[in-house]
């Protein structure tokens, strides 16, 4: 085992600032949709335009480190092992097999996580972004007069929002669980905390595929 | 490096916070700021009618005292006779019904229902003197009255069935000598009392409006802008804006909110969006008939009782009538949310002669709008209904005769009579009676426009965008959210969310268990 340095600062930061976002537009955004009931409809308003934002902000930034760093490849899906990281889940985890993967610094997803992360950052996070800049401008009071967009009705864009919205919740869910089925169970957290996790050491038979950690720009 | 950077981006933040606030902070005036300091100024006339010779002389007959206003202010009566206010009628596109002059002469309500036949009382508000049945002649200028709207003193009164004359107690020189523009009194003197009493007929405009509260009226409380009718009801040549859709059909000549606050009155950019498709008055005027009561059903069938030969009234414990043998039971309410419709403005009408459907209420007046129609806002409005009287063999409303002015002429309200009042009625309207009558249901629509109340009071977000009991749940063809959901998408989203955390759950508690095992087997 050696202790290595997985998570950079602002991955770290990224991941929490996303975290507590993506939480905190969860709940305003359920209030606006009336399933609960915490700030007060007009106060859930605010505040989710605001967190809006924010997290609009974020993700620039976010995709730009992702490019310039050339980190994005992490989350390249890919059918290898994929079917044997399933597996693992659902019949090695109980017996204490090993991962079917090994965490390295080079590669630190999973395949079934490389899928998912991808769906989301490709699927889910844009059709969340986009729904929700249209619901927030589809019709925006410019020069004193409200110019709208020719939108028939706002449920397509309402309900296409709401979907998403039961998908990262789902998401949350299954990732605050699966959080807990590294090495240890609190392993993972401390890394993304820290950003150090103990991995296991190159072996001479199992060689760790080189991926690589070009810049993109420069390629 | 890091460091370096990091205080920047902590001193660029706290920066922006210190403008952000310095920004609210700025002392501009806003809009509504110039709009009190507008209202603020009043001009005092430089003219004094006390002092003008032609007016300190006694009039015999109120018609003099209009020739004299003539005499200097020449063209004016014939302004008015141009007006809705003389002439109880408009030339107007009627949907479905094509161009038509409508009025009272040939609109029916289901409150006093029509002026035909009983032009003695209730000419009482028109705006000229002796209109006591069809045959006045409106060509007359003599007979505009010019004291009902411009008596300053609050001294005129109209005579109780005198047709639009003035009371015999009234000094006419004494009125004439102190006129201006209208106050409220001159307009509520009517426009507070139609339909037979206080607040019957709008339920927005009734006594308490002489002097309101700032809560129950911003723009006209003494101890807010303390304006007047005619501050919004502004006129061009005697012609008012603003009517009332019991009566006009057309989008046009309305007063709007909008004139003096713009469509973008808020700082709220996401209050401001709701101006196109919700009116002012639907979050501003949270309730109507916020002092006393107003009229919401009036039933006519139940009339005609009499005690020991006399008719009689009830009263109910606050001394408001509930039941008249005149007029039969009705039903009031006090600080009513209104009911909300989609309205663009435009609007129909039940015609006297006009077939109907005895199995369903009968609207008299229909407002038109939907969600799709981008003219069409979301308006409050006071629904008033009635069972009142039609004739079931020829399937059209019946005027009745109810004012009585001599003895065997068929009014109601003196011989009790509904054949009759039916057969003298539709005389006047020139429509023949079948001799068989019966009483339908009928809804008329009067949108709210006044009682504005201070903004603290508006109707808050969560009042519509709620799943339950909205003020909006009867409208449909929109989604609003809060209330509206897709049911497919709610279903399979709440199943997803239990289904994967069932799955964490069991996958957790299995994990565990056989962990467990394995260390007490090693």
């Amino acid at each position: 085992m050696k202790k290595e340095y997985v998570y950079k600062a602002f991955e770290r930061f990224w991941h929490w600032a996303q975290a507590a976002l993506i939480i905190f537009l969860g709940v305003t955004g359920f209030e606006i949709h009336g399933s609960i009931r915490f700030f007060g409809f007009d106060q859930a308003v605010r505040y989710h335009n605001v967190a809006a934002i924010s997290f609009i902000i974020l993700i620039v930034f976010a995709i730009f480190w992702h490019l310039t760093t050339g980190e994005w490849r992490q989350y390249m899906p890919t059918w290898k092992n994929l079917r044997a990281q399933a597996e693992y889940y659902v019949f090695g985890i109980f017996r204490n097999a090993p991962h079917p993967t090994r965490k390295t610094v080079l590669s630190k997803l999973n395949p079934l996580q490389k899928l998912v992360y991808a769906g989301l950052k490709v699927l889910v996070i844009p059709v969340m972004v986009v729904s929700g800049l249209l619901y927030m401008f589809y019709r925006y009071p410019q020069h004193n007069e409200i110019l709208s967009l020719n939108i028939g009705s706002l449920e397509v864009i309402a309900v296409l929002h709401t979907i998403a919205a039961f998908l990262l919740v789902s998401f949350f869910i299954a990732h605050l669980y699966l959080g807990t089925t590294g090495r240890t169970v609190t392993s993972n957290l401390k890394a993304m905390i820290t950003g150090y996790e103990e991995l296991e050491e190159d072996s001479v038979d199992n060689k760790a595929q080189p991926v690589s950690h070009e810049p993109v720009l420069t390629k | 490096m890091k460091r370096i950077a990091f205080s920047l981006l902590l001193l660029g933040l706290v920066a922006g916070l210190i403008m952000t606030a310095l920004h609210k902070n700025s002392i501009e005036s806003t809009p509504l700021d110039q709009l009190r300091e507008q209202y603020a100024t009043r001009t005092k006339a430089s003219v004094d009618h006390s002092r003008f010779l032609q007016l300190k002389k006694h009039f015999a007959k109120p018609q003099d005292v209009t020739a004299a206003c003539i005499s200097c202010h020449n063209g004016r009566a014939a302004e008015v006779m141009h007006s809705t206010h003389w002439n109880w009628e408009r030339t107007e596109y009627v949907e479905g019904k094509g161009i038509r002059a409508i009025g009272k002469r040939n609109v029916l309500n289901n409150f006093c229902i029509g002026i035909s036949g009983n032009q003695q009382s209730c000419n009482r508000c028109h705006i000229g003197y002796g209109y006591a049945d069809a045959s006045f002649n409106f060509n007359d200028s003599l007979n505009v009255d010019c004291l009902a709207c411009h008596d300053n003193s609050a001294t005129y009164l109209k005579a109780i069935g005198g047709a639009g004359l003035p009371d015999s107690s009234v000094n006419l020189s004494f009125v004439a000598q102190h006129v201006g523009k209208p106050q409220r009194t001159n307009c509520g003197t009517c426009h507070f009392f139609g339909g037979g009493g206080n607040n019957v007929k709008h339920g927005d405009l009734e006594m308490s409006m002489f002097d309101p509260s700032r809560d129950v009226d911003v723009h006209m409380a003494s101890e807010g802008s303390d304006m007047q009718c005619v501050d919004c009801h502004s006129a061009q040549k005697h012609q008012m804006l603003g009517k009332m859709y019991s009566v006009s059909s057309m989008n046009r000549g309305r007063v709007e909110c909008e004139h003096c606050h713009s469509a973008m009155p808020h700082t709220d950019d996401v209050l401001n969006d709701h101006t196109l498709k919700v009116a002012c008055q639907t979050c501003h005027i949270p309730t109507y008939a916020k002092v006393n009561p107003t009229k919401l059903f009036w039933d006519w069938s139940t009339a005609g009782r009499l005690r020991n030969g006399e008719p009689f009234e009830e009263k109910d414990s606050a001394g408001t009538d509930v039941y008249m043998s005149i007029k039969g039971s009705f039903v009031w309410g006090k600080n009513i949310k209104p009911d909300y419709i989609w309205f663009n403005g435009t609007a129909s009408h039940y015609l006297v002669g006009d077939t109907l459907d005895p199995s369903r209420p009968l609207q008299l007046n229909v407002l038109y709008g939907s969600y799709d129609d981008p003219d069409a806002k979301i308006y409050p409005v006071k629904i008033h209904r009635a069972k009142q009287i039609y004739d079931t063999q020829y399937r059209y409303l019946i005027q009745p005769k109810t004012v009585s002015t001599k003895p065997g002429d068929g009014g109601y309200w003196a011989e009790f009579n509904w054949d009759r009042a039916a057969e003298e009625g539709m005389k006047q309207v020139n429509l023949p009676y079948s001799g068989h009558y019966g009483f339908v249901q009928t809804e008329m629509y009067w949108p709210v426009n006044h009682m504005v109340s201070p903004k603290s009071q508006a109707v808050q977000c969560g009042e519509c965008h709620t799943r339950e009991n909205g003020r909006l749940a009867n409208l449909s063809g929109f989604y609003l959210p809060g209330r509206n959901y897709n049911p497919w998408v709610e279903f399979l989203g709440v199943g997803l969310l239990v289904l994967t955390l069932a799955a964490t759950v069991v996958h957790g508690s299995v994990r565990f268990l056989m962990n467990r095992k394995r260390k007490g087997s090693n």
